[in-house]
């Protein structure tokens, strides 16, 4: 038996949209990185999501669909002023980066491993700062499947790129992020410089 | 035995037939946590996962950190920001009728 796709109802959008709110300014304050800009970001995303939910199917992803206006409202920002969003290549950092650099305890507390000593230690602050630190392309694919918990297939569909672009940007940029927040291990004395 | 009766071979067979070694399993971790491996190559992870405690701790420690990095990548959202977007969108509204 055929099921019909109901269109959502304009008038309920608020009810079913509101939710998804936090996350999409935590999202959008690591994409603009400030906080002016990630207001602007959201409201607009939310303006264009009411004026086109009428075409949106219910039962379908409504948090992705809201997510795919974020993130194509942010890069059109870029082409607004002609300019690309930042897709340079980073280098590549090698499997399990932080793990194999563990065990640079300056000073090591009792009965807390090492494993337990660096990710109690890893700030709200670091781990904002360490995935501003990617170029956007990188920045907004791990941000979907590390931070938003979005599958392969969603975040092709919401960063409109194959899936082979999302895995090869994850790839890279999952290891770049563990890169950025060793550097703040290591000024601490938990990460070591070089693999065991 | 089997009387005719044609037996399946299903993923957990396949990967019977070619295990995954250290090398496979910790570079592709990120397949396994993010559940986009095939059932076969799952399998075959998870069997070495099974008999391997150094690839074990490291998928402990890997799971562990992506969930440190969920939880503390929150930020306070601005007390007038849900008010401005449903004022926005009353105006839109409004605008419409």
């Amino acid at each position: 038996m055929a099921s019909l796709a109901v269109v959502a109802d304009q008038a309920r959008f608020v009810d079913d949209a509101m939710q998804y709110m936090p996350s999409l300014y935590t999202a959008a304050m690591r994409m603009t990185r400030n906080n002016a800009d990630a207001e602007d970001l959201v409201q607009e995303t939310y303006l264009k999501a009411y004026r086109a939910y009428g075409g949106f199917k219910e039962g379908t992803n409504l948090k992705a669909w809201l997510y795919r206006i974020l993130t194509n409202t942010f890069i059109n920002a870029y082409r607004a002023k002609k300019r690309r969003p930042d897709e340079s290549d980073i280098e590549d950092v090698e499997d399990l980066y932080l793990y194999r650099r563990l065990g640079g305890l300056a000073g090591a507390s009792a009965g807390r491993s090492a494993e337990d000593q660096v990710l109690e230690g890893i700030t709200e602050d670091e781990v904002k700062e360490a995935i501003e630190s990617l170029p956007e392309a990188f920045r907004i694919a791990v941000l979907l499947a590390d931070v938003e918990g979005f599958s392969y297939k969603e975040i092709a569909e919401i960063m409109d790129v194959p899936i082979g672009t999302v895995m090869s940007r994850l790839h890279r940029g999952r290891r770049a992020l563990q890169k950025a927040l060793g550097e703040f291990g290591l000024e601490r004395g938990l990460v070591e410089a070089h693999p065991r | 035995m089997t009387d005719g009766v044609r037996i399946e071979r299903g993923p957990e067979d396949e990967a019977k037939e070619d295990p995954a070694d250290c090398e496979e399993t910790v570079h592709r971790l990120y397949h396994f946590l993010d559940g986009e491996l095939t059932e076969e190559r799952r399998h075959a992870i998870r069997a070495h996962l099974d008999g391997c405690g150094d690839c074990f701790d490291a998928l402990g420690f890997e799971a562990e950190l992506r969930r440190v990095i969920a939880d503390r990548c929150k930020d306070r959202v601005p007390a007038n920001l849900r008010d401005r977007i449903a004022e926005a969108i009353n105006h839109e509204q409004q605008a419409e009728r």
